[in-house]
């Protein structure tokens, strides 16, 4: 009966939800890389083409602390169903300060039924990993380490 | 000489999700390296590793230098039919081995 009152209470309540998803998505969103060199962020642009990358889904499994950066286990897995209609494309594994950004890129599909790869890398220093998983439906996950590394790939002379 | 390790379960049920483990000897020797004398050892690394079964690729994976000498992969797929898993990887200075290993599915 009362229908002023009745929809204002709505459009305050619509608004607020409003609010609260706009508040929400920021710190879903991940800003495409910005405090990492510029050849690490350039490998990423050539894998997403510019697409948002958002972090989540994406596990990447690396100790915090490496005494020996000439082999590094590592895992990564994406939490998201094998489906034809619905799967993970590919996985790619990108580095901060080795002298290449690329570690390897992984192409999957619906009959590997689960999204999990692993590996051993080289590390040159302690810097930062960063994992992209591509989806059948165009969207990107990540996720990013930070590793400590002690001993340093890469580096030792050759007698 | 080159050799590969592969490590995939002979039997598995249909619809089972199966590991398969990889490993080949393998360098990798990153192009980055100076000998004592200053000269750079040139880049020799597998660049390729693919997996096929019964003829259709499966698993496909780009190596760059930052990959481990004697490369280890592991990944998982989905037991279908009784076949005939093929790996193949092939690098610089023509590199190309292969391997294979057959599974029963019931």
């Amino acid at each position: 009966m009362q229908q002023p009152p009745n929809s204002s209470r709505r459009q305050f309540l619509g608004l607020a939800g409003g609010a609260a998803v706009a508040g929400a998505l920021p710190t879903v969103t991940v800003r495409p890389a910005e405090a990492t060199p510029a050849t690490l962020a350039s490998a990423i642009q050539s894998v997403t083409g510019g697409a948002a990358v958002r972090t989540g889904k994406v596990k990447l499994d690396i100790p915090p602390l490496v005494e020996n950066g000439n082999t590094v286990p590592m895992t990564v897995t994406v939490a998201h169903p094998m489906a034809p209609e619905d799967h993970v494309r590919s996985i790619h594994v990108f580095n901060e300060k080795n002298p290449q950004p690329n570690i390897g890129n992984f192409h999957l599909g619906p009959h590997n039924g689960r999204a999990q790869v692993s590996t051993r890398i080289r590390l040159a220093d302690s810097q930062k990993i960063v994992a992209i998983a591509k989806l059948s439906d165009g969207t990107f996950w990540s996720a990013s380490v930070d590793v400590v590394v002690t001993l340093a790939a890469c580096t030792e002379e050759l007698i | 000489m080159a050799s590969a390790l592969i490590n995939v379960p002979p039997k598995a049920k249909r619809g089972d999700i199966i590991e398969i483990k990889t490993l080949m000897s393998h360098i990798m020797e990153t192009g980055y390296r100076h000998t004592a004398t200053g000269e750079v050892v040139p880049r020799n690394i597998i660049t390729s590793f693919t997996c096929r079964f019964n003829g259709a690729e499966i698993f496909r994976a780009d190596l760059f230098p930052a990959i481990a000498a004697n490369p280890f992969m592991t990944f998982f797929t989905t037991a279908t039919e009784s076949g005939k898993f093929e790996f193949e990887w092939t690098g610089d200075q023509g590199f190309s081995e292969h391997a294979s290993a057959s599974i029963t599915v019931e």
